[in-house]
C-alpha cells in the first residue's frame, strides 16, 4: 500500500513508568479505512500506546504523525484537534446527564451563550441515521444498556469529527449478539473511510474482524499479520511468548450428591434494588456449573449472598443438610467452601499482610495455626512454604506484603489458600479476569482438579469461552433470574447469547 | 423539586409565620404581621443564600467546602474595615465607601476561597480539614485584628472606635414597592437583592451554559471530563474562587448591611446553616434558596416575636426566652438534616481529589 494511506503512525515510542518499561521503542501504523488490532494481554503496553496518542500521557522519546505530519500531543484536546477519537474501557460517560450533554461536553454549542440542546440532538439524529447507530439525543445515559453506551461513545467521538476511531477492549462488558452488532457498525464506519483501532486480547474476534492484527508483548510490538496467514494458535504464542493450550483437556465429569441446593433466593443490591430474584439451581459434588450472564445482572450479588458477604431478603441455600441463608460467612466457610472472589484485592486479600498471613485467613484461629489465643508464627510459615511450592507462586519470600505480588500470583495465593482445604464447594467467581494466559491455564487446570477430585464447583463468569470450555453444566443469568439451564455438551454459542441478552427460552 | 420538599418547606413557614400573627393579632392585622415576616425573612435569608449558592459553585465542581463560615467572616470583617479606611482615613464619602467595603469583602472572600482551593485542589489535602482550617484561620484573624486596631491605646486608632459609614441604603424596587402593605417586601438592601438575582442567575449559569455544563462533569465524573479536553484542576480552582465571591458578598450583609459595626464569631454558625441549606435544596439554586429562607423565617420568628413579647399567651411562655426562639434555626437544621428530607444526591465525585 502507499505511503501515502497511512492515517496515523507511531514511531519508536518509549515511556518508562517507575518500575516498568510500558513502551519499549514501539512502531505502530494505521492505515486508511482499515481495522488494526492491536492485540496483548494486560500489562503489554497497549493502553499505554493508546493513551499516549490519546494525549492523557507523555511519551518519554517518540513522534506521532497524523496524515504524515508530526504533531505534538500535549492533552487529548490536542489529539481530539487531529482527529483521533478513543472509545474507553471503562466508558467516560456521566450517568446523570444526556446523550445529548454528554455528547457535545467539551464541545458544546451555544446560542447567546445559553447551550443550544436542540442543535445538537439535530446532529446526533443525523450521524445516527448516517452510521446506524440508533441513540436517542434525549434519554439519560444511567439508564441506557452498556451497549447503546457505548454506541453513544462512538456518536461521541464523530461528533468531534474523528476520523481515527480507538476501541479499547469494547466487546468485554458485551454479549456475543452486541459484539456482532458492534463489529457491523465498525465496518460500517470503516467503510465511511474511518480507521479504527480496536484493542482487545480476544483471539476469535480478531480473525474475524481485523484488517491486519499487530501483537504486543511486555512494551514490544512482537509481529503484525494479516488474519489469514495466522491463527488462534500461533497468536496466542505470539501473545505469551510460548506455546499455550488453549482448551480445557477434561474428562466425562461423574456428579455425586449434591453440595449446593439453592431455593428461590432473593437478594438486594446496595441501593435496595432487587437483583437476585428468585433464583433456585443446585450443583453436585464433582461436576462444574457454570453461570453464564453480562455483567451487572445479579452474578456478583449472587455469589456475596452464597458466601455470607451480603443478607439475602428471602428464600435459602443449603450445604451439608443445612440452611446457611442469614449465616455470617465463618459457619459457612466451615461447612466446606471456598470462595475465590470477584475482587481479589478488596475480598480476597488484605493487601498490606504478607504472603504467609494471607494464606492463612480462613482458618488462623483454628490449630495447627493457633494454640488458645497465641498465633503459631512458624506453622503459618510452614504452611506458607508448602502452599508457594505446591501451587508454584512466584514470591521472593512468604513475609513480603501480598501487595508486592502481580495480579496472577496473587490469585494464586487466593487459589492455594482455598482450594488447599478440605472443601466440599467451591465458588469461583470471575476466577481469571485480568489474568495472563499462562495463569488462566494455570487456574482452569486447579479448578478440573477439584472437580476431579469430588469437590463440587460454582462458576461465575462474563466471559462466555471460559464458561463454555469449564463448565459440566450451564446456568444463563439475566436480571436476577437463571433464564435456562443446559447440558455443556448441547450448549452453543449463539444461544447462550441469545439467553444472555434475555431473549425468551424456546422450548426445542 | 419534588414535592415532598416542597411541603417541608411550605408547612415549616407556615407554623413559624402563624405562631407570630397567632401571638399579635389583637394588636396588629395579621397582613401587616406576615407582610414585615417575609420582608424580615428574605433580608436574613440572605447570608445563607449566598453562602449556599458559595457551596452550590463548589461542590456542583467537586470540592467540598465547609469553610463557607470562616470566608463569610473573613470577609465581613476586611470588607468592614475597608469601608472604615476609605471614610475615615481617606475621607469617602459614606455611598462610595461601603461599596469599596462591599468589593474588598468580596476580594477577601476570593482569597480565603483560593487558599481552600490550594489545600484541596493542588494538594490534595483533605477537605474537610482544609475548610476547617479556614474556620479557624478566620475566627483567629478577624479576632486578632480587630483587637489589634480598635483596643487599647496602642491600637491603630489608639482605642477609639471610628465612626463607621453606615450600612448600605434600603432600594424601593420601581412599581412593585409602592403596593400598599405589600410593598414593604419589596423594599430590600442591595446585597439582599442581589442575593435573589444570583439564584436565578445560578440556575441559569449551572444548567444552561457551557461553564456549568463542564462545572457539573467535573463534579461527577472528572476523568471523563479530562477526556474531552477539559481542564479539571482549572474548572475547580475557578468555581472554588467564584464561590468564595459570592460568600464574601455574604460577609458584607453581616457589617455592611444588616449592622455596622463588627464583633468577633458573628456570623455565628450561619456558614453552616447555609451547606444544610445547600444539601436540602438537593444542590439546586431555587432548592436551596428555599431552605434558605426557612431558616430565615425561624430567624424572623425571633426577631418578629420581640415586637409582641407583652402579648405572648402563658400557654406558649416557652416563646418569651428569647435564648429558646433562638435556638429555632439550628434545632430546624438538625431536624431536616437528619431526615426530613429524603434523599439527596451529591455530585457522584464530590471530595474527590482528581488524580491523573
Amino acid at each position: 500500500m502507499a505511503e501515502t494511506d497511512i492515517v496515523l503512525e507511531a514511531k519508536n515510542i518509549t515511556k518508562q513508568f517507575p518500575g516498568v518499561l510500558a513502551n519499549d521503542q514501539v512502531n505502530f501504523d494505521l492505515r486508511k479505512g482499515e481495522i488494526h488490532a492491536l492485540l496483548g494481554e494486560n500489562g503489554a503496553g497497549r493502553t499505554t500506546l493508546m493513551n499516549i496518542l490519546y494525549g492523557l500521557h507523555k511519551p518519554d522519546s517518540g513522534e506521532v504523525f497524523v496524515d504524515g505530519k508530526p504533531i505534538v500531543i500535549h492533552s487529548p484536546k490536542d489529539s481530539i484537534g487531529a482527529g483521533i477519537g478513543m472509545v474507553h474501557q471503562h466508558f467516560m460517560l456521566i450517568p446523570v446527564f444526556s446523550v445529548a450533554e454528554n455528547i457535545m461536553l467539551g464541545d458544546e454549542t451555544t446560542h447567546l451563550g445559553i447551550l443550544d440542546i436542540n442543535a445538537v440532538s439535530q446532529r446526533v439524529h443525523e450521524l445516527s441515521h448516517q452510521y446506524g447507530l440508533d441513540v436517542d439525543p434525549s434519554a439519560l445515559v444511567g439508564q441506557l444498556s452498556v451497549g447503546t453506551q457505548q454506541r453513544v461513545e462512538i456518536v461521541k467521538t464523530l461528533y468531534r469529527n474523528a476520523h481515527i476511531v480507538i476501541l479499547d477492549e469494547p466487546t468485554g462488558v458485551l454479549t456475543p449478539q452486541e459484539a456482532d452488532d458492534l463489529f457491523r457498525i465498525m465496518r460500517q464506519l470503516t467503510g465511511r473511510g474511518v480507521s479504527i483501532i480496536f484493542i482487545t486480547h480476544k483471539l476469535k474476534e480478531v480473525l474475524a474482524v481485523a484488517d491486519r492484527i499487530t501483537t504486543m508483548r511486555a512494551g514490544r510490538v512482537v509481529g503484525t499479520v494479516q488474519p489469514n496467514e495466522t491463527n488462534e494458535a500461533k497468536l496466542a504464542s505470539m501473545m505469551v511468548g510460548r506455546e499455550v493450550i488453549l482448551t480445557v483437556h477434561k474428562e466425562e465429569a461423574k456428579p455425586k450428591e449434591e453440595v449446593l441446593r439453592v431455593e428461590d433466593l432473593h437478594v438486594l443490591d446496595d441501593r435496595d434494588l432487587e437483583v437476585v430474584n428468585g433464583v433456585s439451581f443446585n450443583v453436585h459434588a464433582g461436576e462444574i456449573l457454570g453461570i453464564a450472564g453480562v455483567q451487572g445482572n445479579g452474578q456478583t450479588q449472587l455469589a456475596e449472598a452464597l458466601t455470607g458477604l451480603r443478607p439475602s431478603k428471602s428464600g435459602k441455600f443449603i450445604m451439608g443438610g443445612k440452611d446457611l441463608s442469614g449465616k455470617p460467612p465463618r459457619p459457612i466457610i466451615e461447612t466446606g467452601l471456598a470462595h475465590i472472589p470477584e475482587d481479589r484485592q478488596r475480598h480476597g486479600l488484605v493487601l498490606s499482610y504478607t504472603v504467609a498471613d494471607n494464606m492463612v485467613l480462613c482458618n488462623y484461629y483454628l490449630p495447627p495455626f493457633a494454640r488458645g489465643m497465641v498465633l503459631q508464627q512458624d506453622k503459618v510459615d510452614e504452611n506458607a512454604r508448602k502452599l508457594i511450592k505446591d501451587f508454584d507462586v512466584r514470591t521472593p519470600s512468604p513475609y513480603v506484603p501480598v501487595s508486592k505480588l502481580s495480579g496472577g500470583n496473587q490469585q494464586k495465593v487466593i487459589v492455594a489458600r482455598e482450594l488447599s482445604r478440605n472443601v466440599k464447594l467451591v465458588i469461583a467467581s470471575q476466577p481469571t479476569r485480568g489474568l495472563d494466559v499462562g495463569s488462566i491455564e494455570y487456574i482452569h487446570k486447579e479448578i478440573v482438579i477439584m472437580r476431579d477430585r469430588g469437590v463440587g464447583v460454582l462458576l461465575i463468569s462474563a466471559e462466555l469461552d471460559e464458561i463454555m470450555s469449564l463448565s459440566d453444566r450451564i446456568a444463563v443469568m439475566y436480571r436476577g433470574k437463571i433464564v435456562a439451564t443446559v447440558q455443556a455438551k448441547e450448549a452453543n454459542r449463539e444461544q447462550l447469547g441469545l439467553w444472555m441478552a434475555g431473549a425468551h427460552v424456546e422450548t426445542t | 423539586m419534588e414535592w415532598r420538599r416542597l411541603a417541608v418547606i411550605a408547612f415549616v413557614i407556615v407554623i413559624i409565620f402563624g405562631t407570630v400573627v397567632l401571638v399579635g393579632y389583637s394588636q396588629t392585622p395579621a397582613l401587616v404581621i406576615i407582610t414585615s415576616m417575609l420582608a424580615t425573612t428574605i433580608a436574613v435569608a440572605t447570608p445563607l443564600t449566598l453562602g449556599a449558592l458559595c457551596g452550590l459553585y463548589c461542590e456542583r465542581a467537586g470540592v467540598v467546602n465547609i469553610g463557607i463560615e470562616g470566608t463569610m467572616l473573613g470577609a465581613a470583617f476586611f470588607g468592614w474595615l475597608g469601608s472604615i479606611y476609605m471614610n475615615t482615613v481617606f475621607h469617602f464619602p459614606q455611598l462610595p465607601s461601603l461599596i469599596v467595603g462591599v468589593i474588598v469583602a468580596i476580594l477577601a472572600g476570593g482569597l480565603f476561597a483560593l487558599l481552600h482551593a490550594v489545600l484541596s485542589i493542588t494538594f490534595k489535602v483533605d477537605q474537610i480539614i482544609g475548610g476547617t482550617v479556614i474556620n479557624i484561620l478566620a475566627s483567629g484573624i478577624t479576632g486578632f485584628l480587630n483587637r489589634q486596631m480598635f483596643f487599647g491605646s496602642n491600637s491603630v486608632f489608639h482605642g477609639q472606635i471610628p465612626n463607621s459609614p453606615g450600612v448600605l441604603p434600603t432600594i424601593h424596587v420601581p412599581f412593585l414597592a409602592d403596593i400598599p402593605v405589600l410593598g414593604k417586601i419589596f423594599s430590600q438592601q442591595p446585597i439582599a437583592i442581589s442575593a435573589i438575582l444570583l439564584v436565578i442567575i445560578t440556575q441559569i449559569v449551572i444548567f444552561h451554559t457551557r461553564w456549568g455544563l463542564r462545572t457539573r462533569a467535573v463534579g461527577e465524573h472528572p476523568r471523563a471530563a479530562d477526556t474531552v479536553g477539559i481542564n479539571v484542576i482549572r474548572m475547580r480552582y475557578f468555581n472554588v474562587i467564584i464561590g468564595g465571591f459570592l460568600a464574601g458578598l455574604a460577609g458584607a450583609y453581616f457589617t455592611l448591611e444588616s449592622i455596622s459595626s463588627f464583633q468577633p464569631d458573628m456570623t455565628d454558625g450561619r456558614g453552616f446553616i447555609a451547606l444544610a441549606a445547600m444539601i436540602f435544596g438537593n444542590w439546586t439554586p431555587f432548592g436551596a434558596w428555599s431552605a434558605a429562607l426557612v431558616f430565615g423565617a425561624a430567624q424572623a420568628l425571633q426577631i418578629n416575636l420581640q415586637f409582641f413579647r407583652e402579648l405572648i399567651p402563658p400557654q406558649l411562655a416557652f416563646l418569651q426566652n428569647s435564648y429558646v426562639v433562638g435556638l429555632a434555626p439550628y434545632l430546624l437544621t438538625m431536624l431536616i438534616l437528619t431526615g426530613l428530607i429524603g434523599k439527596t444526591i451529591p455530585p457522584a465525585a464530590d471530595g474527590k481529589p482528581y488524580e491523573k
